[in-house]
């Protein structure tokens, strides 16, 4: 069985973010970059299928030569081998353009299952995935909080508003992983790991390579684009209540209800 | 010629969830400041006659497919016929929730049709006969302004729940109801294998008005019972710090944050939380922010509009009958 497990690298959840000087992008320059949370439960996940299943694990990354990094990480970590999709060329692609990038790649790599975040914790845009398993005309099964294979079927749990939804599909399919760390509790990446990752194949890929066109990805290809950004308006500190507890408690309420009427 | 404005509805359990009408409602204002009409499409299973009364919300005609198979949501009925729906109507822009289902349905609808979507929108206005749209990024950190490319149609925009403003429903005004002829797929490469509702109807986190979370400081999931005392007061959904969820003292899907969920309550009640990044980066745009923390320096507090600097043992107790008191009063 083949996993391929799709990897972006995003900026530390720690990062304040500022705007730079052209105000639609974040100022990068003291970035420190991390593997996308979500991606990191799709590497564990596909990990343990590696252990119970043999199955070869493959990350696949779009993005600039930084990303090595992350790609390295989760070879440590236990993956197989990596790859990257590095050019220009798609700098400005929007979700759609970065799923055909992504959906090319994975023509040229053999896979049953392909693992990805339900969402990339920098842009939030929550298509990138399922957009590329409609480019390949996959099924998807969307914000995996459990994954099971069996005979050819893949089932997941997904939570939706008040419920929980147990939905199967038949292989080769894309799963979006949702959960929280608590649920995909990540391996680290042990010290003969990060030395074996050293030696573990990383091939890095142009769109050429890709077999696409320039006039087909990036900017020039994007449907949407961001043309501005701001930051939320700074929230002021408010008050801190004193006296005693009952005082306080007393006050609390009246402000919640006569001033803010919120209860 | 691209023409008008088209909502597509979420229709759950026998009635369409709110943020139907809300999109409805936006979309009324879009297609009113594009001077052009507003429609709807309605996917489901016993929709009937509930459809003409998505005119209550300036709808004007509503294409409904009703079949027992999109009954529950899957991507893979519910997208092919949505899809052969908008090929004909040619609509500018497309409005769709961005609920669970609605953010999974919206992308995989979006390739389809090779269009432009923004997700999670917050406010959405027309100029020069395009679509723009403001959304969150970093889980609300920073927002950023969406443009469509010159003349790239449909401009697809996901709607966040408890955002946009719903138009007082006008129960006389009814929308003209089409039944289109689409096949609706078997759909034989995903099941639906089954739906369990959670236990006691819980109020799901990003929909609820009020919430009441607790972190580190509560101690252990015994002491929760003191928040779910206070949001069945409230009418109020109880949420959780990561670690407090790591520690598995509660569910995952109670966790706020960036890598858990953005939310925007009107009253936001932070107890034993310390404020970091990832968690304020979650529920800093909740309208009022209450901070009950031991330590006065907690970082919590630059983002509370009131703070209460206290043991929680000390003062939820009193709080709680304090509530009682207004509640069994007004
Ligand atoms: C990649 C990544 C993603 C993350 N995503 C999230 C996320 O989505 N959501 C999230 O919440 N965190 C997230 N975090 C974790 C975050 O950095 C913090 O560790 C976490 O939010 C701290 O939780 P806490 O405030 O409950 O605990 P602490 O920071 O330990 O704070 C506990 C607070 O309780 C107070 N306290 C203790 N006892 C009492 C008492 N008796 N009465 C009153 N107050 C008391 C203390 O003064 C303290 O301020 C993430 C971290 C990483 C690395
Ligand atoms: N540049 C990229 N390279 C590899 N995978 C990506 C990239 N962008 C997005 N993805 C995948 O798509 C998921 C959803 O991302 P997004 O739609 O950007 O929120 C991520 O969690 C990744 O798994």
């Amino acid at each position: 069985m083949n996993v391929v497990v799709l990897l972006k690298q995003v900026p530390d959840t720690e990062t304040k973010i500022r705007i730079s000087g052209d105000g639609k992008s974040i100022d990068t320059s003291d970035i420190k970059w991390i593997m996308n949370p979500y991606d990191e439960y799709a590497v564990e996940a596909a990990l343990r299928l590696q252990g119970s299943a043999g199955a070869k694990v493959t990350i696949l990354s779009m993005g600039p030569e930084r990303v090595v990094e992350s790609i390295r990480t989760a070879l440590a970590m236990g993956a197989d081998q990596g790859v990257l999709v590095d050019d220009p060329g798609t700098e400005g692609s929007d979700a759609l353009g970065k799923a055909q990038v992504l959906a090319a790649a994975l023509r040229s790599l053999e896979f049953d299952l392909v693992f990805c975040g339900h969402r990339a914790v920098d842009d939030d845009e929550n298509q990138v995935g399922i957009m590329v398993a409609e480019l390949l005309g996959i099924p998807h099964l969307g914000l995996a909080v459990s994954v099971e294979i069996e005979d050819g079927k893949v089932k997941i749990q997904r939570p939706i508003e008040g419920a929980r939804v147990t939905l199967e599909g038949v292989l080769p399919a894309l799963v979006t992983f949702g959960g929280a760390h608590a649920v995909w509790n990540p391996r680290y990446a042990s010290l003969p790991g990060i030395m074996k990752a050293k030696k573990k194949p990383l091939e890095t890929k142009t769109i050429a390579d890709l077999g696409l066109a320039p006039e087909d990805v990036g900017v020039q290809a994007a449907k949407v684009k961001v043309t501005a950004m701001e930051l939320p308006a700074e929230r002021q500190a408010g008050r801190k209540l004193e006296g005693e507890t009952a005082d306080k408690a007393k006050e609390l309420v009246r402000l919640l209800h006569e001033e803010a009427k919120v209860i | 010629m691209a023409q008008g404005v088209c909502v597509i509805t979420e229709f759950r359990e026998g009635a369409f969830r709110r943020v139907s009408f809300e999109i409805a409602s936006e979309g009324r204002r879009l297609a009113d400041e594009l001077g052009e009409p507003l429609v709807a499409i309605a996917l489901g299973e016993s929709i009937g006659d509930l459809a003409a009364d998505l005119g209550n919300y300036g709808v004007e005609k509503v294409y409904l497919v009703d079949a027992p198979n999109l009954k529950d949501y899957r991507a893979e009925t519910y997208v092919p016929v949505a899809a052969e729906i908008i090929g004909k109507l040619d609509p500018k822009v497309i409005l769709t929730p961005a609920s669970v289902d609605g953010k999974d349905f919206s992308a995989r609808l979006a390739a389809r049709l090779g269009a432009g979507l923004a997700t999670d929108c917050t406010e959405l206005k027309v100029e020069g006969g395009s679509l723009k749209a403001k959304r969150p990024m970093y889980a609300g950190k920073a927002f950023a302004w969406y443009e469509w490319a010159d003349g790239t149609w449909p401009q697809m925009a996901s709607c966040r729940p408890n955002v946009m403003d719903c138009l007082a429903p006008d129960s006389a005004k009814k929308a003209e109801v089409e039944k289109p002829e689409v096949e609706v797929a078997e759909g034989n490469k995903t099941q639906v294998v089954k739906v369990e509702k959670d236990a006691g109807g819980k109020l799901d986190l990003t929909e609820a008005e009020i919430i009441i979370s607790g972190g580190r400081g509560m101690k252990g999931p015994e002491n929760f019972a003191m928040l779910e005392e206070l949001a069945s007061l409230l009418g109020a959904a109880v949420g959780a710090s990561r670690s407090a969820v790591d520690s598995g003292w509660r569910p995952h899907a109670d966790q706020v944050g960036q890598t858990g969920k953005v939310v925007t309550p009107n009253l936001y009640i932070a107890c034993g939380i310390s404020g970091a990044i990832q968690h304020l980066a979650g529920m800093s745009s909740s309208k009022y922010i209450v901070a009950v923390n031991k330590d006065p320096e907690a970082p919590i507090f630059t983002k509370a509009d009131y703070g209460i600097v206290e043991d929680l043992f000390q003062f939820l107790p009193t709080f709680i009958e304090e509530v009682k008191t207004l509640k069994s009063t007004c």
